[in-house]
């Protein structure tokens, strides 16, 4: 079973997409921040990492940075998920190392086919 | 509310204008969906509504009914698998069986606001250094005039565009225009978008090498299914596809096609002389 990391600061936003996941056969867990999702890197490489761009202590730029310098870092798949849907953003991330990009808000469908895109059903 | 007895009327007259099949558990449906449709016409409420189909006054009305009624729902690259089969395998060996004639007709019969015409016309254009020299259509139509008007225009909300769409396509063929995203002009243009009911003739559209009819026939009853495959049969080449929603199926509805072993989803000719209907053990997989 794939596991996925959902990082959003929003406990509803979480709520939803790990909904999603498990429906999509994936085991999820949750961080409310880029520095517990490194802990929970730590403990273990997720296979794919759900991430939020704005928010507090560690934004998502500067975890998926130490993200991919940690050993083994740089296997999972990141998928940016944000408010912000400007060519810029997403320009953006994608540069920075994202494999694909969600725009809030999303539904089953849009989940899916971002998950598929990035390899993981 | 909308009475028993409206409610029966209503299904009759979708059946008849449409093939619409609108079960018993639609009902709610057929509120929140009129609705809006009765503040437009001005009309006080459902029951007035009816009353004017039942009347038989004004066809504007009937359509708009009919529209309200139909489920638009669609997304870019649906199912992805046949969409795969089409790129990877359905389009280079139409490719090969039409190296002559150079030219290829694709049709996406039930189109909606156009996201799966323009799903193939982006495959296209990424197979486009092998499409040098050939003409090459790509049409869209749909029963309802205001899906067609959007899928022409080629606009879409943030939460529409990305339904299905990878993220570098986004970035590749469209543009920001305020909150909305719009297609990219080379794909636009790339098809022909009109209305079309495909319950009346449609024999003047000439012959197509692949039809997407998708997520419609799930709607229609079985005698209207069985006639609309037949007539589908009539207006796709001889080696061409037809390629059908993830959970519909030809198979007790028409000889006229067989699933193709190799491609799911899609479907062929079957042999000659067999555009009988039949009725296999298969029957209602699609209802
Ligand atoms: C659920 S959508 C499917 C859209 C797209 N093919 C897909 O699979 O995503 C069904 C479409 O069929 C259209 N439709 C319903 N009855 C029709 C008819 N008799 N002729 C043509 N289009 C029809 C509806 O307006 C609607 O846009």
């Amino acid at each position: 079973m794939k596991h996925a990391l959902v990082v959003d600061d929003s406990a509803v936003i979480r709520k939803v997409a790990c909904r999603i996941m498990e429906g999509l056969a994936l085991r999820t867990s949750e961080a409310e921040d880029g520095e517990q999702a490194l802990m929970a890197c730590r403990r273990e490489m997720p296979d794919v990492i759900l991430l939020d761009w704005n928010m507090p202590v560690m934004d998502g730029h500067e975890f998926l940075r130490a993200l991919r310098k940690m050993p083994g870092g740089k296997s999972p798949k990141v998928v940016f998920c944000t408010t912000e849907n400007d060519v810029a953003c997403i320009a953006r991330a994608m540069h920075a190392g994202a494999d694909e990009y969600v725009m809030k808000p999303f539904d089953r469908e849009t989940m899916t086919a971002k998950l598929q895109e990035v390899g993981m059903i | 509310m909308i009475t028993a007895a409206d409610f029966d009327f209503l299904r009759g007259f979708l059946k008849d204008r449409s093939g619409l099949d609108l079960g018993p558990e639609k009902r709610y449906l057929a509120r929140s969906r009129l609705r809006p449709l009765c503040e437009d016409a001005g009309l006080r409420s459902l029951g007035d509504l009816i009353g004017k189909l039942r009347a038989g006054e004004d066809g504007g009305l009937a359509d708009a009914v009919v529209v309200a009624m139909a489920t638009h729902e669609t997304m870019f690259f649906r199912d992805r698998l046949p969409f795969e089969a089409m790129r990877d395998s359905i389009l280079p060996g139409l490719l090969a069986r039409r190296a002559a004639s150079r030219r290829l007709r694709i049709w996406s019969a039930a189109a909606s606001t156009g996201q799966e015409a323009y799903s193939v016309a982006i495959i296209l254009h990424e197979m486009r250094a092998r499409l040098d020299g050939w003409r090459v259509e790509l049409l869209g139509t749909d029963i309802s005039p205001a899906a067609i008007a959007r899928a022409r225009d080629g606009t879409y909300s943030a939460f529409e565009v990305q339904r299905g769409l990878p993220v570098r396509y986004l970035l590749e063929h469209f543009t920001k225009e305020g909150s909305d995203w719009r297609i990219a002009e080379h794909l636009r243009s790339a098809v022909t978008f009109g209305p079309l009911n495909l319950l009346q003739d449609f024999g003047r559209l000439g012959t197509f090498d692949l039809i997407l009819c998708r997520n419609l026939a799930i709607y229609l009853d079985p005698p209207t299914k069985s006639a609309l495959f037949a007539r589908l049969a009539s207006a796709l080449a001889r080696d061409g596809a037809l390629c059908l929603g993830a959970s519909e199926t030809v198979l007790g509805y028409t000889g006229a096609f067989v699933p193709d072993p190799d491609h799911r989803g899609f479907f062929v000719h079957g042999p000659e002389g067999t555009e009988r209907p039949t009725r296999s053990a298969h029957m209602g997989t699609a209802g």
